[in-house]
């Protein structure tokens, strides 16, 4: 194995440039780093003036993630080793604006996270007497959409959010779903306006990679196929029997 | 929005290429996936054709057949064929995207809830190559 490797890392900064231009940096290649240690290289010891965006280190604060060689990825677990001999193309998460060389702004998903209304709701606001009580089953029934960490890699990686802004997406769409199957929520039909419209589930073509992407095995592409599905079973039900869905 | 703009930043507006789908391989089978329905709908004029022909007489059912047969034709079924192939591997595939949760109530392997398309579509193939091998 070499001992160096290549990063060409995307650069913009918004007081000089109109375009993203890129930058060759010669990093260790160490088989224990992570793409984010070889960004964390250039920062120490090349240039300090490389921005992008890191927390946890260990794929749980959602905010590393960056395109590695055009594919959405968490960059504190992503081993840098396995691009050798390189070179290694690093990229601000896909059709996001781009506020600084990796960082990207945020405010269109974090909208769409709260048009969906992402915490449980209950018709009645006073609080319970004592803590809802629910069974394994129930739990499992949502559990796999409340492993999202908001990374917003499968964003990156659906053409439909590329082409139409307006697509609520994935995550907030799994995040709704997660709302909906919990037993101790009762904000479904709330969120059925924002869900069952051309935006929300009825935008999405099924392409699968916002699945294939995310780093917590949420399958976003189920939750929204799977609400496609209720929101059909509903609609026959307004539609068939007018007093059936009340 | 704060209502004060001068000094705020501008961003990088990407646009995404036209040709953005021969970008990675997925992207590329989903479109090829979406543009074999024109295949199928190739093979559903073709058996409204050949039904138009087989109520219109033998000659015109050998006329059918000799169409069938010319070069152009026959190039155009056989790729018609490997896209409808496909077209229902690739949606079959995408099954376990509803069935998973609403029928079988927890994850199960893809392949798990895949399977029963396939089974029925490799009884239907048989049981049609038997009848044109005239076998039933
Ligand atoms: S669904 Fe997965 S890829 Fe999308 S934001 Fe949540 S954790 Fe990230
Ligand atoms: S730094 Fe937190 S997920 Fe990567």
């Amino acid at each position: 194995m070499a001992d160096t490797i290549i990063l060409e890392v995307a650069r913009f900064s918004p007081e000089r440039d109109s375009q993203i231009g890129y930058q060759t940096f010669e990093v260790p290649l160490r088989s224990d780093w992570m793409v984010l240690d070889a960004l964390n290289y250039i920062k120490d010891n090349i240039d300090g003036s490389l921005t992008f965006r890191w927390s946890c280190r260990m794929g749980i604060c959602g905010s590393c993630g960056m395109m590695v060689n055009g594919v959405p990825k968490l960059t504190c677990e992503t081993l840098i080793a396995q691009f050798a001999p390189g070179p290694v193309r690093i990229e601000p998460l896909e059709h996001f604006p781009v506020v600084k060389d990796l960082v990207i702004d945020m405010d269109v998903f974090l909208e769409k996270l709260q048009k969906v209304r992402p915490w449980i709701v209950r018709k009645d606001d006073r609080l319970p007497a004592r803590e809802f009580l629910q069974t394994p089953a129930q739990l499992e029934a949502f559990h796999q959409y409340s492993l999202c960490i908001n990374c917003m890699l499968c964003y990156a990686a659906c053409p439909v959010f590329g082409l139409d802004q307006d697509f609520v997406g994935p995550a907030a769409l799994a995040l709704a779903e997660r709302y909906n199957l919990d037993s101790r929520d009762q904000g479904a039909p709330e969120r059925t306006d924002v869900l069952s419209q051309h935006d929300g589930i009825w935008d999405c073509t099924v392409v699968g990679e916002c699945s294939t992407v995310c780093p917590k095995g949420v399958d976003p592409s189920l939750a929204i196929q799977q609400y496609k599905l209720t929101a059909t079973k509903e609609w026959f039900k307004t539609w068939l029997l007018p007093w059936g869905n009340k | 929005m704060p209502q004060y703009r001068q000094f705020q930043y501008k961003a990088y507006q990407p646009v995404m290429s036209p040709y953005w789908y021969f970008d990675r391989w997925p992207y590329l089978k989903f479109m090829l996936r979406e543009m074999s329905s024109i295949f199928v709908g190739w093979f559903a004029v073709v058996i409204l054709l050949q039904l138009n022909a087989l109520v219109s007489g033998p000659t015109a059912y050998a006329n059918f057949q000799h169409w069938m047969a010319t070069p152009p034709v026959f190039i155009v079924n056989i790729l018609s064929f490997v896209f409808i192939c496909f077209h229902a591997i690739t949606w079959f595939m995408l099954v376990p995207r509803v069935v998973a949760r609403q029928v079988l109530q927890r994850p199960s392997p893809d392949v798990l809830s895949a399977a029963p398309n396939f089974g029925i579509w490799l009884v239907a193939s048989v049981v049609v190559a038997l009848f044109a091998l005239r076998v039933i």
